[in-house]
């Protein structure tokens, strides 16, 4: 129940994206396509639960033990950032497919705020490991639900004549804070 | 001061300002401008790592191999942000609670890295010194008028000066997440249209 939850929670009510501001960039960057937004939003998944157990574990075991709490920032963005790497390598070794799929995304993922901020608000709350895996594994979800919408209603937009002004960034922004709006309509679950 | 070095320093401000004409470092731009003041402390918490950064980078440039220098920056910039992280903690508790986790995450905003790889690491650095102040005031000043927009029209306040009579009713939406996104757009869409404009006379 408690891990229902969670997942209820991080997907809908405070949305990684539309709620928290987490992931901007990719959010607004690759969702001009409902097919590449999905891939993003695959590799994203994948990454952000890898990452969030092996930065927890880590946390656990190795900074908190040693007093060493105030140095996470640096460490996680390090585990992060060679992680994706290591997840690159072996793909591409062991399933090609999956490497075709999410690869191309892979490189874009260590800028992506969301991985390191998951990671920071498994500490902040006090998340034990498996919370933390979930909590990463459903805003990884909330985040791949947000930019599908999204690249849905922009592929939309492309059909429709904009004034000049309105095109790009501003109209993307509304889009997005349309979509905004209609996830607020989940505050109160959960609670 | 030199043509090239005002060019560096006044660049970022307006002509190539961070948040409305290149997009970057967009998730505390959205994240954190409830308020006037929580813009104003995140633009200057950024120009601060933005500034120091940028001179070390500077610095250390040479002493860098090309293949390892986007790992090794990006632990400059997590050194010169937990430093941020601890002193603001220390010095100005409130503000910290406020921004939170934004603090922290100004380690992957594009912004910094984005300074360190196109300017810093092929700049001297009084030109990089001069490049961060540039970006980081354009950064600051983006923030704190989006926090102003937000605040005036979400709480009816100016740097929480109250301007509205007791329970008078403001556009809450504002300082909810969709008015994030509303009135980045609104400014957005101001400053294209002014461009037209400009362009068409």
């Amino acid at each position: 129940m408690e891990y229902a939850l969670i997942f209820i929670t991080a997907v809908l009510v405070n949305n990684i994206v539309l709620s928290q501001f987490l992931g901007i960039c990719p959010f607004l960057g690759v969702s001009k396509k409902v097919s590449t937004a999905a891939g993003m939003g695959g590799a994203v998944i994948f990454v952000i639960t890898i990452s969030t157990l092996v930065t927890s574990i880590i946390y656990k075991a190795l900074l908190l033990p040693n007093g060493l709490a105030f140095m996470n920032t640096i460490v996680f963005i390090l585990v992060i950032a060679s992680l994706v790497q290591m997840v690159e390598i072996v793909l591409k070794k062991t399933s090609p497919g999956l490497y075709q799929a999410l690869g191309i995304f892979l490189p874009l993922i260590t800028t992506n705020c969301a991985v390191l901020g998951v990671a920071l608000l498994c500490v902040q709350r006090n998340y034990t490991l498996l919370q933390s895996v979930c909590f990463a594994f459903s805003s990884s979800v909330g985040f791949t639900l947000a930019i599908v919408l999204f690249a849905g209603l922009r592929e939309r937009l492309n059909l429709t004549d904009i004034p000049q002004s309105m095109r790009g960034a501003p109209i993307a922004l509304i889009t997005a804070s349309l979509l905004s709006m209609a996830f607020m309509g989940f505050s109160g679950i959960g609670n | 001061m030199n043509k090239v070095s005002f060019e560096n320093l006044t660049r970022g401000i307006i002509k190539e300002n961070p948040i409305f004409v290149m997009m970057l470092g967009m998730c505390p731009t959205l994240g954190v401008t409830t308020s006037a003041a929580n813009g104003l402390g995140m633009g200057l918490a950024t120009l601060f790592v933005l500034i120091l950064s940028n001179c070390a980078i500077s610095l250390v440039k040479n002493l860098i191999p090309g293949t390892i220098r986007i790992p090794s920056y990006i632990v400059i910039i997590a050194t010169f942000v937990t430093v941020v992280d601890m002193l603001m903690a220390a010095y100005l508790p409130a503000l910290h609670a406020r921004l939170g986790i934004f603090i922290p995450l100004i380690v992957v905003n594009c912004l910094i890295l984005g300074r360190a790889e196109a300017f810093a690491s092929k700049n001297n650095v009084k030109q990089s010194f001069l490049d961060a102040v540039g970006m980081g005031l354009g950064f600051a000043l983006a923030l704190t008028i989006l926090g102003t927009v937000r605040e005036v029209l979400g709480a009816g306040s100016i740097f929480g000066w109250s301007f509205l009579a007791e329970g008078s009713d403001t556009v809450l939406l504002f300082i909810m997440p969709p008015g994030a996104f509303l009135a980045l757009a609104g400014l957005i869409l101001i400053l294209n249209a002014y461009k037209a404009k400009q362009g068409i006379k």
